[in-house]
């Protein structure tokens, strides 16, 4: 149901009258259910600009949320959500401030005394609008956690992933958190680079900070060794925990001849070791 | 048909592969290398592929047949200078060079020849080949 231009025209008078009443009624219902995690003054302030940004819609004779006069209305909602969504509120928290404006609008309604049948159907297109209204600031919210959602992995992909040198043509790569497919191949390709750059013929593999080897990431670790060994480098995993030794043992992962070792510095003493032998 | 250059530094022969290797180049440099070796006698073949983008499985398997050739005209070869998507790729197709030793850059892979004749018990030390100077090398 879709207002007409009647209706839009009436509900703009009747929210440029009562604009006080609407607001204060509003802003109350609101901060009820944020649980007073916005200050009155906030809220109020959003309130207000929302109420004057749907007068303005429906003056313009918006049928609905999507029209060109609601655009202003639009890019307030999208602000809302935004900033909701950075704040941390739920999705019903948000939607819940646009809700809340109809029973605004109804107290409004009851206390001016107008209750006839013009008035329900004038109210329940109006409620439609305000629906639509709601879900675009629902939307808005999903896009914008979803956006979140990415940047964060993709800063979690760049924090998570250095290789360190450690000596002269020694370098090591301190894993943390779980290695999955993507992770891994981000790992495999920036060890690969560093070692073409630095011209390292050792690469060290710690992983220390993995809390669960299982045969996918064994096979993802190997493939990176093996991929090293193909350019010219040896590659040591270092870093085995005694339960994460156990584990390897029992699901029957076959490290084959590449040398592991239980902490970074016996893989460094080893590597010294090697250079030592075969350097002069 | 273009052919890749060898050429002769010291004890050691350097190809270094610059063009699309198409079978019947890289069959052509079989070829050219071992009578390269008989013709100057080196003890040493460095290959580097630095400059090549796609190494397929045919390519791999010459590379392996002309490390083993050179090795029955008693000359050690090294490849060098594989690109890391090259190695991702051979590794993703279950394809490990075997046979093959490998070195990061012609550099290193030039200490890797010099170190293996020097163990070899030879003292081909006249050949302008530097087998002291930097510390550390792997052999894989």
């Amino acid at each position: 149901m879709t207002l007409n231009a009647d209706e839009a025209a009436r509900f703009a008078a009747l929210l440029e009258e009562n604009q006080d009443a609407l607001v204060s009624a509003w802003t109350d219902r609101v901060t009820t259910s944020l649980r007073g995690r916005l200050s009155h003054a906030e809220l109020q302030r959003q309130t207000s600009e929302l109420r004057r940004g749907f007068q303005q819609a429906l003056a313009g004779t918006a049928q609905g949320i999507s029209d060109a006069a609601a655009a202003e209305l639009r890019a307030q909602l999208s602000e809302l959500s935004a900033s909701r969504a950075r704040q941390g509120f739920s999705a019903t928290e948000t939607a819940v401030s646009v809700f809340a404006f109809k029973e605004a609008v109804l107290a409004t309604l009851d206390s001016s005394g107008r209750n006839d049948a013009t008035t329900l159907r004038d109210y329940v297109a109006f409620s439609s609008f305000v629906d639509d209204a709601a879900l675009f600031t629902f939307d808005s919210y999903v896009r914008v956690r979803e956006e979140l959602i990415a940047d964060q992995a993709e800063q979690l992909l760049e924090l998570s992933t250095p290789v360190v040198k450690l000596w002269e043509g020694v370098v090591a790569v301190p894993l943390v958190g779980t290695l999955d497919s993507a992770r891994a191949q981000v790992v495999m390709e920036r060890l690969l680079q560093t070692l073409v750059d630095t011209g390292s013929p050792y690469a060290i593999i710690d992983i220390t900070g993995v809390p669960a080897v299982d045969t996918q990431v064994a096979q993802h670790i190997l493939k990176t060794v093996v991929a090293a060994r193909l350019m010219g480098a040896d590659c040591i995993i270092s870093g085995i925990r005694p339960q994460i030794a156990q584990t390897i043992v029992a699901l029957g992962i076959e490290f084959g001849d590449i040398a592991t070792k239980a902490s970074l510095a016996d893989a460094l003493r080893y590597v010294l070791a090697q250079t030592g032998k075969k350097g002069r | 048909m273009e052919r890749v250059p060898i050429l002769k530094i010291g004890d050691i022969l350097l190809v270094s592969i610059q063009i699309d290797m198409e079978d019947q180049v890289a069959l052509q440099l079989q070829e050219d290398l071992a009578d390269r070796i008989v013709a100057t006698g080196c003890h040493g073949v460095i290959i580097d592929i630095s400059a090549l983008d796609i190494v397929d499985s045919f390519v791999g398997r010459t590379l392996a047949t002309i490390a083993a050739i050179s090795k029955v005209l008693d000359a050690d070869t090294v490849v060098v200078g594989m690109r890391p998507a090259v190695a991702i790729t051979l590794v993703e197709l279950g394809l490990s060079l075997p046979g093959i030793r490998t070195a990061l850059n012609v550099e290193l892979g030039m200490e890797m020849l010099a170190r293996e004749r020097a163990t070899d018990g030879e003292d081909d030390d006249e050949d302008g080949v530097e087998d002291t100077e930097t510390p550390a090398v792997p052999t894989p």
